[in-house]
């Protein structure tokens, strides 16, 4: 099998990879188009009109956040890292139960379409929804550009196209199917994306999982004695943690600052949020959490051994040469096992993973902006719903524009790493107002302002000044530095991730702010309080 | 339509303040806060593990099975086991409670009705449209 891949710059059949794509793609917009159905008011847009059952949107969530970078960026670590892949993964799912315990049903009974009708529940209004929308902006734009620069990649990789006119070409494709998804199907459209897409890619690496292991004698011991002799330069290495992070104390510290961002990440995604509004429930809230738990933990056990199985069936420089680098790992193992045809299907469903996450994403985007600058700010709460549900389309249509030129720039980024930046940026700016707000009598809208944007402005700023951005080394191998900018450098602050620092202070500030300002409202406060333990009421934001 | 909105109100602040309400509270913050330090403690302790004592985390118990992978694989168990003893207490014991300090809220009106024994079938589900329309509105001019 092997013999067939000579290292060119493209491996199986683009042709193929491309048709099967296609009827991916025409497969699902007709399932858009059916469900769709007619005029939309704002909350079949945003939530589907809460009428999926907690299975449905377990299985929705699963698929909205095995992103590219659970399935590309952690297979792709693990095959050139190691055990430092699998610690991703780890923090990735572990922060579930964040979200299980303290976040889902708290904000299903007290929230209807956005992130920021929790936060501003009992707080002065329009600023914190101006805070809370500037945050959701923020996050969203780092998820997209992450797995935009994942589309970006593969596309290199399965069409061997290396010219950038060529490879922007596909990104345009892939982001206008995915502003169709969006404003066809709304929430309800994009739901079923992701539900299918879910199922296909888990079941596709449940196949590549069992074909692997069956190489080697269903085996978990001797396929990574395999992937230690095919990688001499890391050998035994690649068994223990610390192949990436146990460098230096530096890198330690940074290793600690991006598992705070993972674990304290995912409650505060906004298009994380953003699902559990799909719910009628917080009973179907929670079992929403349940399937997306047992889901996402199996699919991370499952990508340790394609993660192994990369590394010792397709090896570390093949994966480190081709184009989109260590995001090519999982593609590049399915050539190996299953030749041009199960390259096709996997990178059709790499695609279909990219597509159904950024749809996820626009719609949350499309959501803050309709719904909570557009209505709640500038209008007051005085717009017509037709008038919200236009400006929520332009705002999707705007929010794929975006995102199809920012996957133009973010290419070649590792993808899994650029997503923790955008966990780093959740965890900062928005979970400690959303625990504060769920938890603390005393909280009010100072804190919330400080806490929001004292966690963004640190953790952004942060990026900017880090490694991440200016100043990294240059790698002799590529004669680049790993750093986004080339040849300058600006960096100040030492660790790639922000989140240690940034994340205690957007804790902290939401505190001062917080002790600092005698705002309370008694009535406000009651009603979120018994809302959010009894979800009384929350029949109500069902759209009939 | 301010008139039944400010009793929703005070009722709110009076299902807050009853002895039911906190002890759902105590009953909600009692489950998931002490499992929160846990599975955060022990995640953390994970992380210690692996980032200072490499050498530890790297040895091998069978094979190729490093005391790592054992550890990182308990983590999903972890996981795996908080989420089903979760769900279980929360329909169990949590969801009863919840319910009943719900019905609390919309059912004042219920033993006001009862009390008086003049209510006719159909009042309270009328008392609870109303209410839930009078919500509806003031959501949407908040």
């Amino acid at each position: 099998m092997s013999s067939l891949a000579p290292m060119a710059e493209t491996i199986g059949n683009p042709t193929l990879n491309i048709s099967i794509f296609a009827i991916f793609v025409l497969f699902t917009l007709t399932i858009v188009i059916k469900v769709a159905g007619g005029k939309k008011t704002a909350g079949q847009m945003y939530t589907g009109g809460a009428s999926f059952s907690g299975k449905q949107n377990g299985i929705a969530i699963a698929g909205d956040y095995l992103s590219a970078a659970s399935f590309l960026g952690i297979a792709g670590a693990i095959a050139l890292q190691g055990y430092d892949g699998f610690l991703y993964s780890i923090g990735f799912l572990v922060a579930w139960l964040v979200a299980l315990l303290l976040v889902a049903e708290l904000m299903r009974n007290t929230g209807r379409f956005t992130m920021a009708d929790v936060l501003s529940y009992r707080l002065r209004q329009r600023p914190v929804r101006v805070a809370a929308a500037t945050s959701v902006l923020a996050v969203s734009f780092f998820y997209l550009l992450a797995q935009m620069a994942g589309a970006g990649g593969l596309v290199s990789l399965l069409l061997g196209v290396s010219g950038a006119a060529a490879q922007n070409i596909v990104i345009a494709i892939v982001g206008a199917v995915m502003i169709a998804y969006v404003m066809i199907g709304g929430m309800k459209g994009t739901t079923w994306v992701q539900i299918i897409k879910a199922i296909l890619l888990i079941a596709a690496t449940a196949i590549m999982t069992v074909w692997v292991l069956a190489k080697f004698g269903l085996n978990l011991s001797s396929l990574m004695q395999s992937a230690v002799d095919t990688n001499p330069a890391a050998g035994e290495k690649l068994l223990e943690p610390g192949l990436k992070y146990g460098k230096n104390t530096t890198t330690k510290i940074d290793f600690i600052s991006l598992s705070l961002a993972l674990v304290l990440g995912t409650a505060g995604l906004p298009h994380v949020l953003q699902r559990f509004y799909t719910v009628p429930t917080s009973k179907q809230a929670r079992k929403s959490v349940e399937w997306a738990i047992w889901l996402i933990g199996g699919f991370y056990l499952l990508t340790l051994v394609i993660g192994y199985g990369a590394g010792a069936l397709v090896g570390p420089e093949k994966i480190a040469n081709a184009p989109g680098k260590a995001n090519s790992a999982a593609p590049q193992l399915a050539f190996e096992l299953g030749g041009s045809p199960l390259l096709g299907i996997v990178s059709g469903i790499a695609f279909a993973t990219i597509l159904a996450v950024v749809a996820g994403l626009t719609i949350t985007t499309s959501a803050t902006v309709a719904h909570d600058l557009y209505n709640q700010v500038i209008k007051r709460g005085k717009a017509s719903p037709e008038q919200e549900v236009k400006v929520a389309r332009y705002a999707a249509l705007v929010g794929g524009i975006i995102a199809i030129l920012g996957g133009m720039l973010a290419k070649d980024q590792n993808i899994a790493f650029l997503v923790a930046l955008a966990f780093a940026v959740a965890a900062s700016a928005n979970l400690p107002t959303i625990l504060y707000s769920l938890f603390w009598k005393r909280f009010n809208t100072r804190g919330a302002l400080w806490s929001m944007y004292g966690g963004l402005i640190s953790a952004i700023g942060l990026i900017i000044f880090s490694p991440v951005v200016s100043g990294k080394p240059v790698d002799p191998l590529t004669g680049k530095s790993p750093s986004m900018l080339q040849n300058v450098d600006f960096h100040l602050f030492p660790l790639d991730n922000p989140g240690l620092v940034s994340i205690p202070l957007g804790f902290l500030l939401g505190y001062i702010g917080t002790v600092t300002s005698k705002e309370f409202n008694r009535a406000k406060y009651a009603e979120m309080e018994v809302r959010s333990l009894t979800g009384h009421g929350v029949a109500e934001a069902i759209e009939h | 339509m301010s008139e039944p909105a400010t009793n929703l109100g005070e009722r709110y602040i009076a299902v807050q303040e009853s002895e039911e309400f906190a002890d759902l509270r105590r009953t909600f913050r009692g489950f998931v806060f002490p499992v929160t330090a846990f599975f955060l403690s022990w995640y953390f302790l994970y992380v210690l593990l692996s980032i200072f004592a490499p050498g530890f985390m790297g040895t091998k118990v069978v094979g190729n099975i490093t005391i790592g992978l054992i550890f990182g694989l308990l983590q999903f168990v972890s996981t795996f086991a908080i989420t089903f003893l979760y769900a279980r207490w929360a329909n169990r014991s949590f969801d009863p409670k919840a319910d009943a300090v719900g019905a609390m809220m919309d059912g004042r009106d219920d033993h006001d009705f009862a009390d008086s024994g003049d209510w006719a079938p159909g009042d309270v589900d009328r008392a609870l449209e109303a209410e839930r329309l009078d919500d509806a509105d003031r959501r949407r001019n908040p």
